[in-house]
């Protein structure tokens, strides 16, 4: 169990963080970034996982599974997406 | 501790750091490749070691989550490979509402086994605070799907609609607290109506908003599933969660406000004002006339300019035209006319779509110029070429106080000496203003598609040897 300080302080931790990986970002990078950050909260897959995983009610297994599809969807897409896009960055360079 | 979990946690630890880095690495263009991969590497892992967590229990479940991740992966998996890149905005949109509704499904079975014994009101709190995010940012999400894919095509108003949309949020939170007081005694059709109401609010909310604020809208939405997801770790007791949520969370919100500052509008304005509904758009007077232009005449214009900048807007992203454009660029090129290409901070659907259209096309780097470097060079230019894109150089901004786009950096293509617009129709752009620049002594209007007008270009350029 996280205590309930030391959780305050991984989420003050981890908000300054993503504030400060961001902050010097060239604008040619921000839909891409959006993308990717969009799949890095993919995670909630894992989360998804352990809640299906303790479900117990056929209720709580429905609602469950279909988290489990929107999650993976969130991360695989993500990835997909973020791949694509990033993919073209590195063509146009092989050109110069 | 067992020794499992030890084993779990350690990869969910090498997960955050390589997310962290991920992330790190895509904020710079020549590590962004890497960048996704180190992330798609920490996604595997946290995924793979999840079978082994000891409160997975039953095959049953086992198999649904098998089920659900090769459905939810494989679907996701085949419409991204398929979409065309301008279709990307949609789909980030559509699948971060994928990750708040898991996130808002993981409240629900929370608050569905609270058990009064053990329940804290903290963490129950929590989890009705990421429920409500998380269902927000999906609803939110989906209308946003719905309206850039042309499911969904007006923006809907009705009269005190910020009131209703008010009570209901007003509502939803009064709900939601008697769940997070209920000490874990949850009752099913409170928290069936929670949800309800939660996931009508993102509806609601993001009904009004217009197309030109879509691109910080979906940001938001990024942002807030981060935050919904960072809660739900919290609530789990999973750190890969809470760090990667917040994380994301901070980083989106960062990124919003870029974004709204880019297009000079107040986050606030954004959700809370209608663009160009209200009485300022409609009723101004354009002075001038349109004047229309052939191709030939227009490719003799570019052949002989010394420096001509291209403003690309969606209209080129619509019409597919950037391959063109570049085939256009490089005769140019020959004839040594300086191009230049000026993208403003939020050309098409979202900033850096034109950046990533161009780089598809294969528009090297270096001729590609963001507001602040190249809006001085107008002045010089002899030729401005703006092919579909509209807000972003009307100089109402500059001008009329009263415009809904006033004191939006813009694209100062009106100093050129020429400028030719290519354009569809002869319609107001996705806020509905009337563009000045057109009207302007200046400037002539090619009509047609994109990618036949540059193709006439290329064809009358091609002519002169």
């Amino acid at each position: 169990m996280i205590e309930g300080f030391v959780a305050l302080y991984i989420f003050m931790l981890a908000a300054f963080t993503g504030y400060e990986v961001i902050s010097k970002v060239p604008v040619i990078l921000h839909t891409p970034l959006m993308s990717g950050s969009n799949f890095i909260h993919g995670i909630v897959l894992v989360g998804t996982m352990v809640a299906l995983g303790h479900a117990a009610t056929p209720l709580e297994q429905l609602i469950g599974f279909v988290a489990v599809i929107l999650a993976a969807g969130n991360a695989v897409g993500g990835y997909v997406v973020t791949e694509r896009m990033l993919e073209m960055f590195k063509t146009s360079r092989g050109d110069k | 501790m067992g020794a499992v979990m030890t084993v779990i946690n350690i990869a969910y630890f090498i997960a955050a750091i390589l997310f962290i880095v991920g992330l790190k690495q895509m904020s710079s263009p020549t590590t962004a490749r890497r960048g996704i991969l180190w992330a798609g590497v920490g996604m595997v892992l946290a995924t793979v070691v999840t079978f082994a967590h000891p409160e997975l229990e039953g095959a049953v479940n086992y198999l649904l989550i098998v089920l659900g991740i090769a459905i939810g992966g494989g679907l996701a998996w085949w419409s991204g490979r398929k979409v065309a890149m301008t279709d990307m905005p949609q789909m980030i949109a559509l699948y971060n509402g994928m990750g708040g509704g898991a996130a808002a499904g993981i409240g629900a079975i929370y608050l569905l086994q609270a058990d009064p014994e053990t329940a804290s009101d903290v963490v129950l709190a929590i989890a009705v605070v990421g429920s409500l995010i998380g269902s927000v940012a999906f609803s939110g999400s989906m209308v946003a799907f719905a309206k850039l894919q042309g499911l969904m095509d007006k923006t809907v108003n009705f009269p005190a609609q910020q009131w209703v949309n008010l009570g209901v949020f007003v509502v939803t939170v009064l709900l939601g607290l008697s769940l997070a007081l209920s000490g874990g005694d949850v009752s099913g059709p409170v928290l069936l109506l929670f949800f309800v109401l939660a996931l009508a609010f993102g509806i609601m909310m993001t009904l009004p908003i217009g197309g030109a604020d879509m691109p910080v809208v979906i940001s938001l939405y990024n942002a807030l599933t981060g935050l919904a997801v960072g809660f739900k770790g919290f609530v789990l007791d999973n750190p890969a969660l809470m760090i990667a949520g917040v994380v994301v969370g901070a980083a989106g919100t960062l990124l919003t406000q870029l974004m709204a500052k880019a297009m000079n509008r107040k986050l606030s304005n954004v959700l809370f004002k209608q663009f160009g509904g209200g009485a300022g758009g409609a009723a101004e007077e354009v002075t001038g006339s349109l004047k229309p232009i052939e191709a030939p005449d227009a490719g003799i214009m570019m052949a002989f300019a010394n420096k001509v900048i291209i403003v690309p807007g969606y209209g080129m992203a619509v019409a597919q035209a950037q391959h063109k454009i570049w085939e256009l660029t490089q005769l140019l090129i020959q004839r040594d006319v300086a191009v230049k290409f000026a993208i403003h901070p939020v050309a098409g659907r979202m900033p850096g779509h034109m950046n990533v259209l161009l780089a598809e096309a294969g528009v090297p780097y270096d001729i590609i110029y963001d507001l602040d470097e190249i809006n001085n060079e107008f002045k010089t230019a002899d030729v401005a070429v703006v092919i579909g894109a509209n807000d972003v150089v009307n100089p109402i901004a500059r001008t009329d106080p009263d415009s809904p786009i006033y004191g939006m950096p813009i694209l100062n293509a009106d100093e050129a000496h020429n400028v030719i617009v290519i354009k569809r129709g002869r319609g107001a752009g996705v806020s509905g203003i009337e563009n000045h620049l057109f009207y302007a002594d200046n400037t002539r209007m090619l009509y047609g598609d994109g990618q036949k007008a540059a193709s006439e270009l290329i064809a009358a350029i091609k002519e002169l040897g």
